[in-house]
C-alpha cells in the first residue's frame, strides 16, 4: 500500500505528502525515539503520538515510509513546514493506536 | 589510508530543537557519494544518537566525519561532565536524563546501545570533570 493510499481511508488526514507514492513495508509502534531508531526498519510505517520536532530527525534517519500521528494528535505549523522542507510523509489518524495498527494489517 | 571527504560540525549545546542537524547533512552527503542505502541509515542514526548525547548531557561538542574507501568514521568530542562508569552507561535501559528530557521521547537509554549496534568498532573515552570522545567506524567494504 502507498502512503497517499493510506491517507484515503477514513479516519486517515494527510498532513504532509511529500512522497505519495512512497510504499509502506511494515509498521513500527513507538514514543521512545531510541527504540524507534534501534527497531524499526526501512519503509516502516512508523505509529506515534509524539509530537515534538525531533520526531523529523528520527524519521528522516529511519528511513521510515511515513509518520502516522494516531489518537488524534495534531502538529503545529512550523513543524509541518519543516517536514515539507525535509520532505517527511505525515498522516494524521483520529483512532487509537491499536485501532490504527488493527487497519494496517489489513494491507500488509 | 586515503581519505574521500570529511565534514565537521558544532553541535551546539542549548538548540534542542535543531539537534540532528550534523547528521541530516552527513546523510545527504553520504546519499550523494552513492554509499548503500543501508550503510548510511548505519552511520545516520549512530551519528544522530551521539549527537543528542552531546546536547542532552554535554552542553554540546562537536562532531567529524571521515569517510575513507574503507569505512565511515565518526568522531564525537564534548568537554561536559564525562561518563563515571562507562560500562554501566552502554547498559540498556541505563539514562541519567530529566523528566524534561524524558517528556520529548529521549532519555530510554537505548543511545549508546543503538552507536554500539550500529557500528562495526566503537571506542569510548571519557573522564569526569573533562569529557567525552567517542569513535565509531561503520565499514563499507
Ligand atoms: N557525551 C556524554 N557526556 C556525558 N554523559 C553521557 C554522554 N553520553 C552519554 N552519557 C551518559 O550515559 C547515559 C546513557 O546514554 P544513552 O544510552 O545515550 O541514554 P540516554 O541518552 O537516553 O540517557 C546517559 O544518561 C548519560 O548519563
Ligand atoms: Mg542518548
Amino acid at each position: 500500500m502507498t502512503v497517499e493510499y493510506l491517507s484515503t481511508i477514513d479516519g486517515m488526514t494527510p498532513i504532509v505528502l511529500c512522497e505519495p507514492e512512497r510504499e509502506i513495508n511494515g509498521v513500527y509502534i513507538g514514543d521512545l525515539l531510541s527504540w524507534v531508531m534501534g527497531n524499526a526498519t526501512s519503509g516502516d510505517a512508523w505509529i506515534t503520538i509524539m509530537s515534538n520536532i525531533n520526531i523529523l530527525a528520527v524519521a528522516s534517519l529511519s528511513d521510515v515510509s511515513c509518520i502516522i500521528l494516531a489518537e488524534g494528535v495534531t502538529l503545529e505549523e512550523d513543524i509541518v513546514n519543516t517536514a515539507k522542507e525535509k520532505g517527511i510523509n505525515i498522516i494524521s489518524s483520529e483512532l487509537s493506536t491499536f485501532e490504527t495498527a488493527v487497519l494496517l494489517s489489513h494491507f500488509l | 589510508m586515503s581519505e574521500i571527504l570529511n565534514f565537521h560540525f558544532d553541535v551546539d549545546g542549548d538548540d534542542f530543537t535543531s539537534a540532528g542537524k550534523a547528521s541530516v547533512n552527513v546523510k545527504k552527503n553520504l546519499r550523494q557519494l552513492g554509499l548503500p542505502p543501508e550503510i548510511i541509515r548505519r552511520v545516520s542514526i549512530a551519528m544522530y544518537e551521539g549527537e543528542i548525547n552531546m546536547v542532552i548531557h554535554a552542553g554540546g561538542g562537536t562532531a567529524d566525519v571521515n569517510v575513507t574507501e574503507e569505512y565511515v568514521e565518526i568522531l564525537l568530542s564534548d568537554k561536559g561532565p564525562g561518563i563515571k562508569d562507562v560500562d554501566l552507561a552502554m547498559q540498556e535501559g541505563f539514562s541519567t536524563a530529566t523528566d524534561n528530557i524524558r517528556s520529548l521521547g529521549f532519555g530510554a537509554g537505548m543511545g549508546l546501545p543503538n552507536m554500539k549496534r550500529y557500528s562495526d568498532y566503537m571506542d569510548i573515552k571519557s573522564k569526569v570533570g573533562e569529557g567525552t570522545d567517542i569513535i565509531m567506524r561503520v565499514n563499507i567494504i
